[in-house]
């Protein structure tokens, strides 16, 4: 803007008003979005690993079930942190030396070399010519993915449990009615265990909505990031806009937000669970049907 | 490493049209003079205009990219960006780690910076930014060490009363201790550490540090080297002869 571009000459509303859109600015209100989409991504595609890795842990072929109980006690038992340093360098190689097998069939020299880690030119991802937008949303995608398998693995195990809960009477009746085991699970239990897994699907999202500052660990520049550096003190040599130490309000900024969006979260959880609840054989199903009668 | 590649490539699949390469260039954009973000988001400072110039005269095309300072070179060495330019002294125990360049500074003073002349600076508690040549020289001493994971929380620390005092490099401190009026000194002598700062590169990128290694000798030779140091770091900063 034409008006800022002398900040030091501004005062009061004005100033800050500059201040508040500068590019830098500009980039944590963006990355609001960034957290924003990255729960929308991560939240189903964690439900989604966290429904398979239930359904294998309970299946009857053994395998199957050891890996479904491998991936849920290992992933839960790793510690977040060193598991989002490690998996997600770990994933972003694997991706690249089955690329590179594919690609360079060709190629002779190790793929460790001391330190580094060396594939072919075009097995590179994404590709060493490719625009910084592409590393960022590779980045971005391969965040999303760690969290998903992370907290899938937490989902995996309510949604065992929520299974396990569905009243024994109903999978008999649905057997006596002569469903295949595989229409039991889909027409009986499945429907039914939501209203068993909710409560801790629910607490698991709480954890995601404030485990976002875990991204810049993967280079993703996140709120905290922006509100860090922005709210870090400010020398007149190296801004237009020197200050002090201002970290403060902008946690303070980040607080609102975090506290909105749990409000939002628990409306939008106990609407679900009345729904879920709608005659189910609970407590709560029970208090429904008397309110209604 | 990548031009090497090319080059092989091309020697390989002779006339086929391969891309040209952009080099990235990893940095912290937390650490004024040498690296920071401007008020547009932008790296700026005297790193940025170094690598742009030594990019221009090794014919290459970077990009700039930033990185955490804990995990800037296991993010080299697994490939996400191909230089190190982040104010990074060259050691012996990071060369085992990764390759330098020549340094692009000379090896320049660490500083104490405290909130009182009294501080005790052998026997308190002093902050420095982890992993950096600082730390371990204050972990060595007899002082209390206090990490941090940015240099901005560093000069916090001494501000807030957490620490005694700060030891970082003095071309960091110099601006703050002007903008604090009053509120942070120097104190004690300046130490030299380390050898200079270097770009560090992957050690299997022999090629790309060889270009870079000729783009600083040719900015040492015609002085704009020194020019950009005097620029950045003020009159007193030490130049090459």
């Amino acid at each position: 803007m034409e008006r800022c571009a002398d900040p030091a000459s501004l005062e009061g509303l004005a100033w800050l008003a500059c201040y508040l859109t500068t590019g830098k600015h500009l980039a944590l209100y963006w990355s609001f979005g960034t957290v924003l989409l990255l729960l929308a991504i991560t939240a189903p595609t964690a439900l989604l690993f966290g429904f398979g890795g239930a359904t294998a842990a309970r299946s009857r072929i053994p395998p199957l079930a050891w890996l479904g109980k491998g991936y849920i006690a290992v992933v839960r038992g790793v510690p977040d942190i060193a598991f989002f340093l490690f998996f997600v360098i770990a994933l972003d190689q694997g991706f690249e030396y089955v690329r590179h097998l594919w690609l360079c069939p060709d190629w002779e020299q190790p793929i460790r070399q001391g330190n580094d880690f060396l594939v072919c030119q075009q097995a590179k991802l994404p590709l060493g010519n490719a625009p910084q937008w592409v590393h960022e949303v590779y980045g971005f995608l391969v965040a999303a993915l760690t969290f998903a398998i992370v907290f899938g693995a937490f989902a995996a195990n309510v949604l065992y449990g929520a299974m396990r809960a569905v009243p024994h009477a109903q999978v008999e009746t649905a057997e006596a009615y002569g469903m295949s085991p595989r229409q039991t699970f889909w027409r009986i239990t499945v429907p039914q265990m939501w209203v068993y897994a909710l409560p801790g699907l629910g607490n698991l999202w709480m954890v995601l909505v404030k485990a976002t500052p875990l991204l810049f660990l993967l280079g993703v520049e996140d709120i905290v990031y922006w509100a860090r550096e922005l709210g870090g003190t400010k020398t007149p040599q190296f801004t237009d806009y020197p200050h002090g130490d201002w970290r403060m309000w902008y946690f303070l900024g980040l607080l609102v937000f975090y506290l909105g969006l749990t409000r939002v979260s628990e409306i939008g959880i106990a609407r679900l669970m009345g729904r879920l609840t709608k005659g189910q054989a609970t407590a709560g199903g029970e208090r429904q049907r008397k309110a209604g009668a | 490493m990548k031009l090497m590649l090319t080059t092989a490539a091309l020697a390989l699949t002779a006339g086929m049209a391969l891309a040209q390469d952009t080099v990235r260039m990893g940095t912290e954009g937390a650490y004024p003079p040498y690296n920071y973000l401007d008020d547009n988001g932008e790296v700026a400072g005297f790193e940025r205009e170094l690598g742009d110039e030594l990019c221009a005269r090794a014919e290459l095309t970077c990009e700039w990219v930033t990185n955490d300072w804990d995990s800037i070179i296991p993010n080299l060495t697994s490939g996400n960006y191909d230089t190190i330019i982040a104010g990074m002294s060259i050691t012996p125990e990071r060369d085992e780690l990764i390759d330098f360049t020549q340094n692009y500074t000379p090896p320049a003073a660490s500083a104490y910076v405290a909130a009182s002349d009294g501080a005790d600076l052998e026997g308190g508690v002093v902050a420095a930014q982890t992993s950096t040549i600082q730390a371990g020289y204050v972990a060595e001493g007899g002082a209390t060490l206090l990490e941090f994971a940015t240099p901005e929380e560093t000069v916090a620390a001494v501000r807030s009363g957490e620490a005694d005092a700060v030891f970082a490099d003095k071309d960091y401190l110099v601006p703050i201790v002007e903008a604090s009026g009053g509120e942070l000194m120097f104190v004690g002598e300046d130490v030299q550490l380390g050898g200079g700062i270097g770009m560090g590169l992957r050690e299997s990128d022999t090629e790309l540090r060889e270009q870079f290694d000729a783009a600083i000798t040719s900015m040492k030779e015609d002085g704009s080297l020194n020019e950009l140091i005097v620029k950045w770091f003020g009159e007193e900063a030490q130049v090459y002869e």
